[in-house]
Order: structure tokens, then C-alpha cells, then sequence
């Protein structure tokens, strides 16, 4: 099967688990205790309001009938408006997609080069000192959840020392880019020992292979042999793992959207939930459910550029 | 998804936030701000709800969105810092004999955009909160008037026709998004109001800024510009704060607060009886429609513990009814203290022992949880049991309306007449306790027919004695309102939350 076929073939598959995914948060959504009439209402909760609320909101409808009319919208390209606000679901996206997205390219940016070079060297120096520093290092940084990091950094440099801004709360992130240093740093810790890792690894098991070995018998240079040859299939697991830490990052991260006052797709999803915000939620699910088929599909077909033989396509 | 555990979180943020400030002995000094100045943008993070933010001041539901719209808008009356109503757009209120007819003056107002306040925009505000395919949380409280025999006399008189005899419908006036808006507005994207802040501009879940309005009524306000921003995790409020990117930061935490109050780097403002904690004991259902029963809880409660540990200290204990220190509250009746043995007599009178009673509890409100588990642990030994259930949050208030027996109860400020109406008449849309007595609310009816302030007292006074001896809510502290501020600031009050005072940015300076 060629390559295209091959992601024609993904594409609609994923068209299916996306729908699927839709359908079973719709589904989640309906079982969790209270409607967005009985969240809004709150510590209010006069029945007679609330029933006031639900027909103002159109969920006196069957909940079938509105997911129809939602799925339908959908086709069209119309995700819907806001329970509570009223707002286009569009918008929210918007809105949230701005920050995630400023956040995981940069992260991404950070990560990716630093793991490499990191694994790279680990694997050249196997055994040695530098070896062991990075390891240490970055399984060290791995064991340190997010949030407790998060603390940590806002503590020391954001608020004892005041040499960075512990939040950014009110920020344009572009247009104050201090604010998201300690975002960045939080968000690449555990994903850079996992890649590093990894690189490390396959680049161990890429210098001792035939085909490296075989290279170098036919006296091609040594670095040649090591970023052209022994790279590539060194990073195939790697790119694996980068599509998931994409996925993570592209999700919103939540600890770090919330400690830090970055409202993303991650705040949004959290104040749609407890607002029983069904179109909302619905409508990052869609988002969601997208990024995570086309980011996997992408590391997929990148694999098979790096190391064909690894990925079977059939 | 990595899921938080607020409440770990947050002590851990607190702690270590404590910890480095231990280490730092000398920050700049406190700037005196006990002299108001003119100038300068104050930023005030507030909780939000995200994206779901409206500036519709008639949706308003969030303290933000509360805070929000009183810059913006104004309501004819608002809350003194003792919950009774007091003049605002209105400048005074006559009613008639019957106590139906209420003639309104207007004060000279102008909205942002240079046109007048006027009776029409009284009227059709109110016109769009009654609209009955709405549901604006001020409905209810409005549901009162009469509003197609309801007429402008003039530009700046309105006449209110009420359904029945009101004599608090000052209240009415100053109800929760009741706010004054032009004629006509349906669209609040450039939102203009009579307020002493105008428009700027608008980033939904992110921040709001405001400008001040020179032609406010009152006077204008001493900041050039006030932003709002949201910040819903307390620790990043606290942090933003220590950290100089906000000014004022809304709602923090008693442990917050007793970390910070000797340092020099927040200023702690206190706003006493600013939330009521109770638990509420379901009257029309087994265990509680006991007498008996009931008292035997008044009597395990041991509050001063209470109010020390789950409130840090920050606020003072209850007595059972609501509103201390606000107008008509019964401060003559005895306050109750913990009593364990006649506790235990009663549960035995009651037959009630080895009895095992669920408490309903979530963290929809702040200490709710702690309290329902140190109260637990206060009533062992009594003979009851109490079983502490964590529910979900977000349905909370609506589930332990109908549901249980026993239930965490928290409320903000509110007048005690407001208090009594929604919560504790027969037909109240929020009777948590299910208090349904005939002659009780012939005496709300009594007390709001009654013109004269003292008699009118002496009846609400006669209904919290017979809820104190007989009622279902334990109402056990009132809980301090605790906001922080950077040491420049001035002119915060402290008078409770939802009154006008609270949150009023128009009488704050930065020094």
C-alpha cells in the first residue's frame, strides 16, 4: 500500500474515532450529577429558577435531540453557542487555543533539540561521566510531578527572589515573554528525561548495529556515520514519544494553565465541566480528538521516513 | 490529563510560599497610604469562570462579575456596611399608606455616554430582568412589582406598583443584579453604564479594563484606571500579589492571611461577617423533625473550635441565626455554648441512640468539608453518630436542597428580611431546612407590613427567637472575608461581601 493510501485510510479512521470520542463525552457528560441549569444556579437553587434556567437554555429539549442538532451543526462547521455565555464555542477555541498553542510550539521548540543533543551525548560518552550526570539530571526531574515543581520555581524565583514574574496573570504572553519562562521550564522537565532517554538508547543500539558498523567498515567518517546513519534510526522511538508529549502539550496542561494563570484549552476545559458547558466540552473533545489522530498520524509517517523497516504499513 | 488536588496544592503553595518569605527579612518599606491620591491603574485579580464571563450585569452570578458591574453600573439602592438598603441612583423612596404604591426619585446621573439616567431606563431594566423567558438571578426578587401599573411620572421619577404590601422593598431595589442599564441595551460588548468606571475593553476569562468616568454622581473615582483579572487558584492570587503584577487580590484564605499579616509585602483587609457556616438539619424527615434531636446538635457544636480550625481564627462564632451585626439581628438571645451531657439526655429522649446520620458535604464552598469532619469528630461520645459524605460540587446546593437530612450550608451577606423570604417561608424557592410554620410566616407578613422600624424589629427579633429554640440551621461562625492587598493601597473597606462597600474600587487609591 503507498504511503498516501496509507493516510487517506488513517484519516478516516480517524474521522470515526473522533465522533466516537464526541459521542461518548456527550454520553459522560449526561451522567455526571446536575445539568448546566442546576451549575449555574448554584448556591440558588430555587427550583422554580432553575426550570426558568433549563427552558432559557433550550434543556428542556430530549438531550438526544440537542446532541443531533449539535453532530449536525458540526458537519457544517458550526460547533455550537456557549450554554451560559451565549458566546460562538468557535470563540472559546479561539481563545484558548492562542495560549496552548504559544506554549506547546515553544515548549516543543526547548524540548526537542535539548533531548537529542542530550541523548546523543549520553550515548557517545555510554558509561561515562557526562552519561551519568544527564541521567541523574533528568530522571531526577522526572520524579518531580508538575505542580510540585511549579511551587518550587514560583517560590524561589518568582516571589523570594523576584527575579521572574511568578504568574501571568493579565499578560500578553508574546508581548511579555518573561512570564512564560518558568511555564516552559515546568512544562519540558519530565518530557526531557522520557525523549532523552529514549534517544539515548536507540542511539546505543543504532552505533552497534550492522548497518553502522558496516558503515564505518567502508571508511566513511566517524561523525557521518553518527548523524546520518546511526541518527536517524536512533530517533524513530523518540518521535513515538514526542507525538505523545505533543498530544499532552496541545491538550492544555492544567496544573500548568492553572498555577501559572494561562488561560488555555486545559482552564476552559476545567470551567466548562463544572459549568456543565455541554457544547463547550463537546467542542474541545472535537479538538482534542483531532490533534491526538493528526499528531500520531504525522510521528507515524515521520517514522517511516526515518526508518522505514520499523513501521509496517500494510 | 493530570488532575490537582486543590486543597493539597494550596497547602503546599502556602507553605512554601511562607518558607521562602522566611528567609527574607528586609523588603522595602510600607508606603503610608492613609492619604488618598489621584491617579495610577489598579489591578485586581479576582476567581473567575473563564470563558464563560458575561459583562451582562444582569447575568452577573461570579464576585468578579459582582465587582465588575458595580464599576460599571449602579443599582437604585445597594447594601450599607450593616446589610440594610441605602440610597444610590435613587435618591430617596416614598411609599403610599397601603404600602404598594412607591415613588422614586432619581438622583442627576448621566451614563457613560452623556445621556441621562432616566425613569424609562429604571423601568426597562427592570422590564428586561422580568422578562419571563429569561431567568436573571434578580427575578425573583423583583417578581414583587407590578411592573405594567408601574409608570415614569417623570424623567426622574418612577412609580412603582407592588403586588402586595411591601415595606422592605428597598431591599428589592438593591437585589443582586438589579443594575440600571440604558434603554433598550441588549448588546453589552461595549457595555455603558452610570457607573463610576467606564468601558475599555474586554478579554473573556483573562481581564477587563475600565477607566474612570469624571462624571460619576458621587464624585470621581481617585484611580485613572481599574483592571480586572482572573486568577482562580488562590495561591496564584497570593503569588501575583507577592510577585507585584496585581494590587489587590480577592478571596484569600485564613491561612494566607495569618502567613502574611506580620510581614510587609500584602497588606490584609478583614471584612467581618461576611459568610455564614452551618449545617442544615432537614425538619420535615426523620432524624431532625425531632425537637429534641435538634437541640442535641445545638448543644455538641463546639464553636470556638470551630471557627479556630477550620477557619483559621479568621471570623467569630454564631449563635444560630443569621446575620450578626446586621440590621434587626436578635443580639439579645443567649449564645449557645457546647453542653454534652444535656446533648446526650436529649438523643436519649429522642431515642436516637446509636444513631448514624449521613452529613452531605462538598467543597462547593470553601471550609465546608473541614467543618462537616471536625463537627464529626465533636459530636463523638454523644451517643450520634455522624457519617461525613463528600459530594459533587458543582450540584451540591441543588442536591442537599431535596436531598438527606443533614447538609454543609454556607451564605454571603444579605439583608436578614432576604434571608427569611428565600430560605424560610413555606413557599420560599430555597427552604434548605424545610421550616414550614403558618404563624411564622404570618409574622414575616406582619414584619413587612409594618411601618415602624422598632415594631417591625420587635417582630423579626419574636421570629429568630423561635428559630434559634426551634430552627434547623446550625449555624455555628461567621466567616471573616479576607482580601490582600499591596501596602500602597487605601480606602479598602471592610464592610461584608455583596455590600456596597465590598469591592468598591471608586473609593480606593494606590498611595
Amino acid at each position: 500500500m503507498s504511503l498516501r493510501r496509507y493516510a487517506v485510510r488513517r484519516l478516516a479512521l480517524g474521522l470515526v474515532q473522533v465522533l466516537a470520542v464526541v459521542t461518548v463525552v456527550f454520553l459522560l457528560v449526561q451522567a455526571l450529577p446536575g445539568d448546566a441549569a442546576v451549575a449555574l444556579a448554584g448556591d440558588n437553587p430555587d427550583p422554580r429558577r432553575i426550570e426558568q434556567i433549563r427552558a432559557a437554555m433550550g434543556l428542556d429539549r430530549p438531550p438526544l435531540e440537542r446532541f443531533g442538532e449539535w453532530v449536525g451543526g458540526l458537519a457544517r462547521g458550526d460547533f455550537g453557542v456557549s450554554l451560559i455565555s451565549g458566546r460562538p464555542v468557535v470563540e472559546f477555541l479561539h481563545d484558548g487555543l492562542g495560549p496552548t498553542l504559544v506554549l506547546a510550539v515553544l515548549a516543543l521548540v526547548l524540548l526537542i533539540p535539548l533531548s537529542v543533543l542530550l541523548g546523543v551525548l549520553a550515548a557517545l560518552r555510554e558509561g561515562g561521566p557526562v552519561d551519568r550526570v544527564v541521567t541523574t539530571v533528568t530522571v531526577g526531574l522526572h520524579s518531580i510531578p508538575e505542580f510540585a515543581l511549579a511551587v518550587v520555581l514560583i517560590a524561589v524565583f518568582g516571589v523570594q527572589l523576584g527575579w521572574l514574574p511568578p504568574t501571568a496573570v493579565g499578560a500578553d504572553l508574546l508581548a511579555q515573554p518573561a512570564v512564560l519562562v518558568l511555564p516552559l521550564v515546568v512544562l519540558v522537565a519530565r518530557p526531557l528525561c522520557s525523549i532523552s532517554r529514549l534517544v539515548r538508547a536507540g542511539m546505543i543500539d543504532a552505533l552497534a548495529s550492522d548497518h553502522v558498523r558496516h558503515a564505518l567498515r567502508l571508511g566513511i567518517g566517524v561523525t557521518r556515520v553518527r548523524f546520518a546513519h546511526a541518527l536517524p534510526s536512533a530517533l524513530a522511538p523518540a518521535v513515538q514519544q514526542v507525538a505523545r508529549t505533543t498530544d499532552w502539550l496541545l491538550g492544555g496542561v492544567i496544573v500548568v494553565e492553572a498555577v501559572f494563570v494561562i488561560p488555555g484549552l486545559g482552564t476552559i476545559l476545567v470551567d466548562a465541566v463544572a459549568g456543565r458547558d455541554l457544547p463547550v466540552v463537546q467542542g474541545l473533545a472535537v479538538v482534542f480528538a483531532v490533534t491526538t489522530v493528526v499528531v500520531n498520524l504525522v510521528a507515524d509517517l515521520l517514522v517511516f521516513r526515518l526508518a522505514p523497516r520499523s513501521v509496517a504499513i500494510a | 490529563m493530570h488532575s490537582l488536588n486543590r486543597r493539597g496544592f494550596l497547602g503546599l503553595t502556602a507553605g512554601l510560599s511562607l518558607a521562602a518569605l522566611a528567609g527574607c527579612g528586609t523588603a522595602e518599606p510600607t508606603t503610608a497610604a492613609s492619604t488618598p491620591r489621584t491617579g495610577g491603574r489598579l489591578r485586581a485579580a479576582f476567581a473567575g469562570g473563564g470563558a464563560k464571563e458575561v459583562l451582562d450585569p444582569h447575568l452577573a452570578n461570579l464576585f468578579v462579575e459582582a465587582a465588575r458591574s458595580k464599576a460599571l453600573y449602579d443599582k437604585l439602592a445597594d447594601l450599607g456596611p450593616d446589610v440594610s438598603a441605602q440610597p444610590r441612583l435613587a435618591e430617596k423612596w416614598e411609599p403610599d399608606a397601603t404600602l404598594t404604591r412607591w415613588r422614586i426619585t432619581l438622583r442627576q446621573a448621566t451614563f457613560h455616554n452623556g445621556q441621562p439616567v432616566r425613569a424609562d431606563d429604571v423601568l426597562a431594566s427592570y422590564a428586561r430582568i422580568l422578562d419571563p423567558a429569561r431567568a436573571f438571578r434578580a427575578k425573583s426578587s423583583l417578581a414583587l412589582i407590578d411592573l405594567p401599573n408601574s409608570r415614569a411620572v417623570d424623567e426622574r421619577t418612577v412609580e412603582f406598583a407592588l403586588k402586595r404590601p411591601f415595606v422592605e422593598f428597598p431591599n428589592v431595589l438593591a437585589a443582586f443584579g438589579a443594575y440600571i442599564v440604558p434603554a433598550g441595551t441588549e448588546d453589552f460588548t461595549t457595555p455603558v453604564g452610570s457607573g463610576p468606571f467606564s468601558f475599555t475593553s474586554f478579554e473573556p476569562g483573562r481581564s477587563v479594563l475600565l477607566k474612570r468616568y469624571d462624571g460619576y454622581w458621587e464624585g470621581a473615582p481617585h484611580l485613572d484606571e481599574l483592571e480586572f483579572v482572573i486568577a482562580n487558584e488562590e495561591s496564584a492570587r497570593a503569588n501575583a500579589l507577592l510577585g507585584g503584577q496585581v494590587e489587590y487580590a480577592h478571596d484569600l484564605t485564613p491561612t494566607t492571611a495569618r502567613g502574611h499579616a506580620a510581614g510587609d509585602r500584602m497588606a490584609i483587609h478583614r471584612a467581618p461577617n461576611s459568610a455564614v457556616q452551618a449545617f442544615a438539619m432537614k425538619l420535615d424527615r426523620p432524624p431532625f423533625d425531632n425537637r429534641d434531636l435538634r437541640e442535641a446538635m445545638f448543644l455538641l457544636a463546639d464553636r470556638p473550635q470551630l471557627v479556630e480550625s477550620v477557619l483559621a481564627g479568621s471570623g467569630q462564632v454564631g449563635n444560630d441565626l443569621f446575620g450578626k451585626g446586621y440590621q434587626h439581628y436578635a443580639d439579645d438571645v443567649p449564645q449557645r455554648t457546647r453542653d454534652l451531657d444535656k446533648a446526650k439526655f436529649l438523643i436519649k429522649r429522642a431515642g436516637a441512640e446509636g444513631l448514624t446520620v449521613k452529613l452531605d458535604t462538598s467543597t462547593a464552598a470553601a471550609g465546608m468539608v473541614e467543618a462537616a469532619t471536625v463537627f464529626a469528630d465533636q459530636v463523638k461520645g454523644s451517643g450520634l453518630t455522624v457519617e461525613v459524605v463528600t459530594g459533587n460540587k458543582d450540584s451540591y446546593w441543588s442536591d442537599t436542597l431535596k436531598n438527606g437530612s443533614l447538609s454543609s450550608f454556607r451564605s454571603g451577606a444579605m439583608p436578614i428580611e432576604t434571608h427569611i423570604a428565600q430560605r424560610l417561608l413555606s413557599g420560599s424557592g430555597t427552604n434548605v431546612t424545610k421550616w414550614a410554620r403558618p404563624e411564622f410566616d404570618a409574622l414575616y407578613d406582619k414584619a413587612v407590613s409594618t411601618v415602624d422600624d422598632k415594631q417591625r424589629g420587635e417582630v423579626y427579633r419574636e421570629m429568630q427567637r423561635s428559630l434559634h429554640a426551634e430552627g434547623g440551621y446550625l449555624m455555628w461562625g461567621f466567616a471573616d472575608w479576607i482580601v490582600g492587598t499591596a501596602p500602597n493601597v487605601g480606602g479598602i473597606s471592610t464592610a461584608p461581601a455583596n455590600t456596597l462597600d465590598w469591592a468598591r474600587f471608586d473609593k480606593v487609591w494606590l498611595g
